[in-house]
């Protein structure tokens, strides 16, 4: 079957290449049979590349270790999920993945376009397919999902078990569907710009695939950022690596674009920009997958043993050379119609933001590739680190905050500077009191702009609230609806600046979130023996008992062995929870001679973090039970001597067929004796405040970006347009 | 027999790309009577005016704006819908007039 797998992505690749010619043909003849032809060549794209994603996954399932991929990536002991899961683990998998997505993204914005933009839409079609060419060549010649090995092993490698958690599951889905969707604007923009063809019916299908785009990215951070919390064992979930960095980017760039596209659309500015934008949100993306399979920054998520790094130059090249020169030809079309009416004005107030999102991308940029500018530059390495971000990014992000809140309450054109003060008045009275509340209950010395972002965000609510409060009652007024209905329809009938308005109040909880977790976090590394205590901040934990379980492993990862600790903890001498965390120990494969039990747990060792999450306050807890080093491995294990007493017994006294069941029960007797007799453990205990609110924002967001992207029902728009039609018709009849 | 099957697969999917992609090859295919682009813009940038003529008004309602100027911006605003009515109307009589 990987043979037939190979045919299946050379098919791929002659139905891109075949689809950007015909498509192009069509275009340049006004052949319009041509052009369906190339669109047809999308939706066929997405047909094949199934057959592929489905063939390899079928491997994958059954195990089929004659397949490089599944080989390095799992085993028989990766539970199923986990092995379906494990395809986009491997570099050519997730390449694999990657175009798979583009192909079905492409496709839903193909045939939603298919009878508008009709100049553009061949344009778009190639460069969508020219994507597809991209990533098919890299599987058929440079790294093929569908690789075979020799010699088939009887057991693969495993999944690493750090991405044996639920998150890594719709991760990387979720995150490149966002990168992959952002072809979908480009590839509209470069087709727009060709035909010289700017005009709002191009404005209105961009920003819809803009706004998906930024959605899945968004979804894909924010649950990458929960993987890192949850299984990475630090207690984090941002560390500015180059890989978060690369995904963060164009996200920043696309939040600018979805503000200031609403300035084009409505006066006609801001053009050049818009275009700029579209085109490098997109070619960050590709910047960012540059970044994790390049292997040119050191990156915890990144693939090793990268190698696409020179492919993927010279396609950020093209991009980035063609648009700047479609910019440049086309700036007769894309010259302003009109200019800022007002700085007190909700343009203004979307330019200011669009210049603080540009500049976090810059400063983000700069650090992520300072590495490789500084080797350019003095021939060193220099890295820099969470300080070095912390000190940029957090005061524009104290600015992107408070303009989240200004931005709702300014009028669009023209708002006088004496309504003005009467929107800010109780925002400003919010803020304010939040302050005062800050001042009284929090060390302000230590944490000035914790205190100001919480501020901010008050005042964001505040604007928020009032402007959900006077929407309600103006609609109230013409419709007599209940409160509640008068909400809803409010909400219905507005979903644009309603979900906007809910993604900004999602933005203000997380930052919320991110700030206190940052500022008042205790955290406690330390070693305990079963009995003792340890106080963080203002909890007591208590190492009760230890825990030992052999090929059951709570977390139902695969693990042959888990050791763990029961952790009672206590506030002011009452109970608040128990904590239970765990080490799992996984195999190694493929198994040697000489150490049967040593096998079965010298793999890569994860902690299972313990967590009892609240909205007040998150309890972390993680364990290292503290072992030695194993020689022959170099791994460190628990109860070495046991490990190495039992594995001389089974191999001078048990036949070879039953030596794995011998070590399965040698490993049940040392559990047994981890739990009677606990050698002291490692911990790291994390007391942090409002953790919860990040993902409690994160979830808001995506609700705001749905409401938003969702479009209103025919009927509605129907009502809406037959009202205004009347209303401007009256106009018309005494023009 | 997985060899088969692989074979199978690869030779149905090569046959129904094919006829999927062959249609310029084939007899002509008549063209759908369709919207022009034109009249897409145009009414796509109606949409928007309306939609801004609606935010003019929210903008109002929520006490954003003073009765003078909001009466100033629905008027403007209201005399631009009305330019691109006449657009519409001009494009929709020269279709007509065009021979069939």
């Amino acid at each position: 079957m990987a043979f037939a797998g190979h045919l299946v992505m050379v098919v791929a690749l002659a139905v891109c290449l075949y689809g950007i010619g015909a498509a192009l043909y069509g275009a340049r003849r006004g052949r319009r049979d041509w052009v369906d032809s190339g669109r047809r060549s999308v939706y066929c794209l997405a047909v094949v590349l199934t057959l592929a994603m489905v063939i390899l996954e079928v491997a994958f399932v059954r195990n089929d270790f004659s397949y490089t991929a599944v080989a390095m990536t799992s085993s028989t002991t990766t539970p199923l999920l986990y092995r379906v899961a494990a395809m986009w683990s491997s570099q050519e998998g997730s390449l694999l993945l990657w175009v798979w997505l583009l192909s079905i993204w492409s496709s839903a914005a193909i045939f939603l376009t298919r009878n508008r933009l009709r100049d553009v839409v061949p344009y778009a079609t190639s460069v969508l397919l020219g994507f597809g060419a991209f990533f098919t060549t890299l599987l058929v010649f440079l790294d093929s999902p569908f690789g075979q090995l020799s010699q088939v092993p009887a057991e693969g490698a495993g999944l690493d078990p750090l991405l044996r958690n639920p998150s890594m599951l719709i991760h990387p889905p979720m995150l490149y569907s966002g990168y992959t969707f952002f072809s979908i604007p480009f590839a509209f923009a470069v087709g727009a710009l060709i035909v010289r063809r700017i005009d709002a019916d191009w404005i209105r299908v961009t920003r819809r695939f803009a706004l998906a785009s930024w959605l899945f990215l968004g979804i894909g951070i924010l649950l990458g950022a929960r993987w890192s919390y949850y299984e990475l064992g630090w207690g984090g979930y941002w560390g500015w690596d180059p890989v978060e960095n690369a995904a963060l980017m164009p996200w920043l760039i696309s939040t600018a674009f979805l503000h200031s596209v609403m300035i084009q659309e409505k006066r006609g500015m801001l053009k050049i920009w818009n275009a700029s934008l579209v085109l490098g949100a997109s070619t960050l993306a590709i910047v960012g997958t540059f970044l994790v399979r390049s292997g040119v920054l050191d990156s915890i998520h990144a693939f090793t043993g990268g190698g696409l790094g020179g492919p993927f130059v010279g396609l950020i090249a093209v991009m980035v050379a063609g648009s700047v020169y479609l910019v440049v030809t086309r700036r007769d079309v894309l010259r302003s119609e009109h200019s800022l009416d007002s700085l007190v004005s909700r343009e203004a107030v979307f330019l200011l933001n669009n210049i603080v999102l540009v500049g976090l991308c810059f400063v983000i940029f700069w650090g992520t590739f300072f590495p490789l500018i500084s080797q350019a530059v003095t021939g060193t390495t220099a890295h820099v680190g969470p300080p070095w971000f912390d000190r940029y990014t957090v005061p524009l992000a104290l600015v992107l905050v408070l303009l989240s809140g200004i931005g709702p309450i300014i009028a669009w054109r023209r708002a006088t500077l004496a309504n003005a003060r009467r929107n800010l008045a109780l925002p400003l009275v919010a803020a304010g009191a939040m302050a005062v509340a800050a001042y009284t209950v929090v060390p302000i010395g230590s944490s000035v702009p914790t205190v100001i972002l919480f501020c901010c965000a008050m005042f964001v609510l505040a604007s928020i609230g009032q402007e959900f409060w006077r929407g309600t009652r103006a609609r109230r007024a013409i419709s007599s609806e209940a409160p509640p209905l008068a909400l809803f329809s409010m909400v219905r009938r507005n979903r644009r600046r309603y979900g906007g308005y809910i993604v900004h109040t999602g933005i203000a909880i997380l930052f919320i979130g991110v700030a206190a977790s940052s500022t008042f976090q205790h955290e406690k590394e330390l070693s305990l023996q079963v009995g003792q205590s340890a106080r963080v901040g203002a909890y007591t934990m208590r190492y009760v008992k230890p825990t030992a379980r052999v090929v059951d492993d709570p977390s139902h990862t695969g693990a042959t062995l888990s050791l763990g600790a029961v952790l009672r903890v206590t506030r002011g001498g009452h109970y608040v929870a128990t904590l239970r965390p765990a080490a799992d120990y996984y195999p190694t494969q493929p198994i040697f001679g000489g150490q049967v039990v040593a096998d079965l747990i010298s793999g890569d060792a994860v902690q299972q973090v313990a967590l009892k999450s609240s909205l007040r306050r998150d309890l972390w807890a993680a364990i290292k039970p503290l072992g030695t080093t194993l020689p022959a491995t170099g791994v460190a294990v628990p109860e070495e001597a046991l490990v190495a007493r039992a594995d001389a017994s089974i191999l001078t006294s048990t036949p070879q067929l039953k030596q794995l069941q011998y070590a399965y029960e040698e490993l049940a007797a040392i559990a047994d004796a981890y739990r009677r007799n606990p050698p002291p453990a490692g911990f790291t205990l994390i007391s942090s405040p409002l953790v919860m609110w990040i993902w409690l924002g994160g979830l808001i967001v995506l609700l705001g970006g749905l409401i938003a992207i969702w479009p209103p029902p025919a009927a509605l728009r129907g009502r809406i347009r037959a009202r205004y039609f009347a209303r401007v018709a009256q106009e018309l009849g005494r023009a | 027999m997985t060899a088969a099957l692989a074979a199978l697969l690869v030779v149905a999917l090569v046959i129904f790309v094919g006829w999927a992609l062959s249609g310029p090859f084939r007899a002509r295919t008549r063209e759908r009577p369709q919207q022009s682009d034109e009249r897409r813009a145009l009414e796509s940038a109606k949409e928007a005016k309306y939609s801004e003529i609606r935010d003019n008004e929210t903008d109002y309602r929520t006490g954003k704006l003073s009765d003078a100027d909001f009466r100033a911006l629905d008027r403007q605003l209201r005399a631009e819908a009305v330019e691109i009515l006449r657009a519409i109307d001009e494009l929709e009589a020269l279709s007509e007039a065009a021979p069939r």
